[in-house]
């Protein structure tokens, strides 16, 4: 049944005859009074009568489906479609079918994620190919869509499907190497997946990923973040690897979007990291005309640096140089 | 750029009614108890709550409470944690918590915490950190933190902590303003701030100051006046406010106003809602915009009110 061939009005349809429809008490003198469409009212009016009722039916089936389409944000009608859904023993792969088409023109509801993520449960793991296909295409609509990546996360770890999900944060990631979500999900991945073996193990491989990818963009505040995470609590191993503080050099040696790269060697310098004269002449060459003359203390010129290439935060900048140790 | 165009404002939230057969009007009929919150409390914050009957609204509140103790969005509808917290907020805005009974409204919300500490936000099951948000205020409003396993519900957010400082909805996500709300609020109403990696976070949230003065929820993505309200109540619940561009913030806010018919919108030049009205004008009391009620991060209700309840009893 569709709700196109529902062109009667429910109160003039033989097949409702026998239902009283319940109106919407909106209290007295409601103080958000909401005005509402005359075919709203009545598809309401029928649904509050068949959920009083307990009505698990195909025509209560349907009501449900014409009431999502006027709209899909009300979980009481989500709630009585899944007791129909049960009641009924519907097969519940053709409920998924009928949620995709639902899905992509709500992105964003709650309700259809989470009747989504029910029947997937329901299912199991025979359909985690076919979930995991269905976030990509609302990643390919909205590729930062937050539903649909925790929607994706969840079903990863409950129906699992682990193969190819490094290789999917790559191809997003060269779609759009700005995408905070797809470093995320990089992220969920090499910490979580049972099939890599843990953030240490994928370490090495992965800070030469995150490299290339600041090099590529070092105003991208994501990889820079990611590549400090991938030293979860080893600050000694960030601090004397090589390819952390060099990435910082070139950047800077680059002249060009500098921010990340003064923020990460100043972190790195705060934990101890000796810079050498080479570090000192790039951050040197970086000072603006009028900024303080050159500190001895090169965190104290960094900071001098970011106070002013980064003036929106030039309060943080501040609190961090007076942070600083007294330099000897 | 002008200035808060209060009365314009006011009119606005109590003329909704008067805007007939919008799309806006029928998406919002499930979630009408949030849209009495955000309009109410703004009314508040502006110093107009008395424009309103305060019984009428406390009557169709009552209405909706469903026999579990938990309030659905509207008459009829299902209970939610999203309402409950927001009737119970409107209910201490008209300091009329005393027509609840407080144990019945807990045992609903105590109900829906789940063995690993997490919250779902009704019967069905979904769970999030939003909903660790909504049971732990609102349970601390009603005075009954005790009812819940605290240590539980901490951990369970701690669990959701990113390397980047920030907080997603469930362990693994990828931290957004409106998730850190949650999870610092949580923190902070249970004197769990120390799980906050102050510095750290702070840093993040002033990252998300853009350009235009406005503030985005995620890297890279467009600002947005309601993230006036989470990044900026996060950055003053761990004291770092003053790390962000306060009067290039106040500025975009004010141009995100219709200053003929009232109302705030998402960005400048868009159509104005009451969700982005609450956000914009708390985002300004947040901000200390004179003539503005002070409103407490945490609670997300005016700071008198907040007073009110906790000392007073």
């Amino acid at each position: 049944m569709d709700a196109e061939e529902h062109k009667l009005p429910l109160s003039q349809n033989p097949e409702w005859a026998d239902v009283t429809p319940i109106p919407q008490d909106d209290g007295s003198n409601p103080v958000v009074p909401i005005a509402y469409k005359p075919e709203f009212i009545e598809t309401m009016d029928y649904f509050r009568a068949v959920y009083k009722a307990n009505e698990f039916s195909p025509r209560a089936l349907q009501l449900t489906h014409q009431a999502i389409l006027l709209n899909p944000g009300n979980y009481t009608v989500w709630h009585f479609r899944r007791l129909i859904l049960d009641a009924m023993g519907i097969d519940l792969n053709e409920e998924l079918d009928f949620m995709s088409g639902i899905s992509e023109n709500n992105p964003k509801n709650y309700q259809i994620w989470h009747h989504r993520r029910w029947i997937a449960e329901k299912l199991g793991a025979d359909v985690a190919s076919k979930e995991l296909d269905f976030t990509e295409r609302m990643l390919f609509l909205d590729a930062k869509n937050y539903h649909a990546w925790s929607y994706r996360q969840w079903v990863l770890q409950a129906l699992g499907g682990w193969e190819n999900e490094l290789n999917y944060c790559h191809q997003l990631l060269e779609e759009d190497v700005f995408n905070n979500s797809a470093w995320n999900q990089r992220y969920f991945v090499v910490s979580g997946s049972p099939l890599l073996g843990g953030l240490e193990a994928m370490r090495e491989s992965e800070v030469k990923y995150t490299v290339e990818a600041i090099l590529r963009c070092p105003e991208n505040e994501s990889p820079w973040r990611y590549l400090r995470g991938l030293y979860k609590n080893d600050p000694k191993s960030w601090i004397s690897d090589p390819q952390v503080s060099s990435v910082c050099l070139k950047v800077l040696s680059a002249k060009a979007n500098h921010v990340f790269a003064l923020s990460t060697l100043l972190d790195l310098l705060s934990h101890g990291f000796q810079a050498n004269q080479e570090f000192r002449d790039a951050v040197d060459s970086l000072r603006p005309s009028n900024s303080d003359p050159p500190d001895s203390d090169l965190a104290k010129t960094i900071c001098s640096i970011l106070q002013h290439v980064d003036s929106m935060r030039v309060n943080y900048w501040t609190w961090r140089k007076s942070k600083l140790p007294l330099s000897v | 750029m002008g200035e808060l165009v209060v009365d314009k404002h006011v009119k606005y939230i109590l003329s909704v009614e008067k805007r007939k057969d919008s799309f806006e009007s029928v998406v919002l009929e499930h979630l009408r108890m949030n849209g009495v919150y955000w309009g109410l409390t703004t009314l508040d914050l502006l110093g107009k709550l008395d424009a309103l009957d305060s019984n009428e609204v406390i009557q169709w509140i009552m209405k909706c409470q469903h026999e579990s103790g938990g309030f659905a969005g509207n008459i009829g509808h299902d209970p939610h944690l999203l309402y409950t917290l927001s009737a119970v907020q409107v209910l201490a805005l008209f300091d009329k918590l005393n027509v609840l009974d407080a144990d019945r409204v807990a045992n609903y919300i105590s109900g829906l915490q789940n063995v690993d500490g997490s919250f779902s936000g009704d019967e069905w099951g979904e769970v999030d950190t939003r909903f660790s948000y909504l049971a732990i205020c609102c349970l601390s409003i009603l005075h009954r933190l005790d009812k819940m396993n605290v240590e539980k519900a901490v951990n369970y957010i701690v669990s959701c902590k990113n390397v980047d400082g920030g907080f997603g909805c469930t362990p693994g996500g990828e931290s957004h303003a409106g998730q850190i709300f949650c999870c610092v609020g949580a923190l902070a109403i249970t004197g769990s701030l120390h799980h906050v990696d102050k510095d750290l976070l702070g840093w993040w949230l002033c990252e998300r100051q853009v350009k235009s003065g406005g503030l985005n929820g995620r890297p890279e993505k467009l600002p947005d006046v309601c993230y006036s309200w989470w990044v900026l109540s996060s950055l003053i619940m761990i004291d770092r406010v003053h790390w962000i561009n306060k009067d290039k913030l106040v500025k975009f806010i004010l141009n995100c106003q219709d200053t003929e018919n009232g109302g705030i919108s998402d960005r400048p030049e868009d159509a104005v809602d009451v969700f982005h009205t609450y956000f914009g004008v708390a985002g300004l009391s947040l901000l200390e915009y004179p003539g503005l009620k002070a409103i407490d991060p945490a609670h997300a209700l005016p700071v008198d009110v907040v007073n009110r309840i906790f000392f007073q009893k």
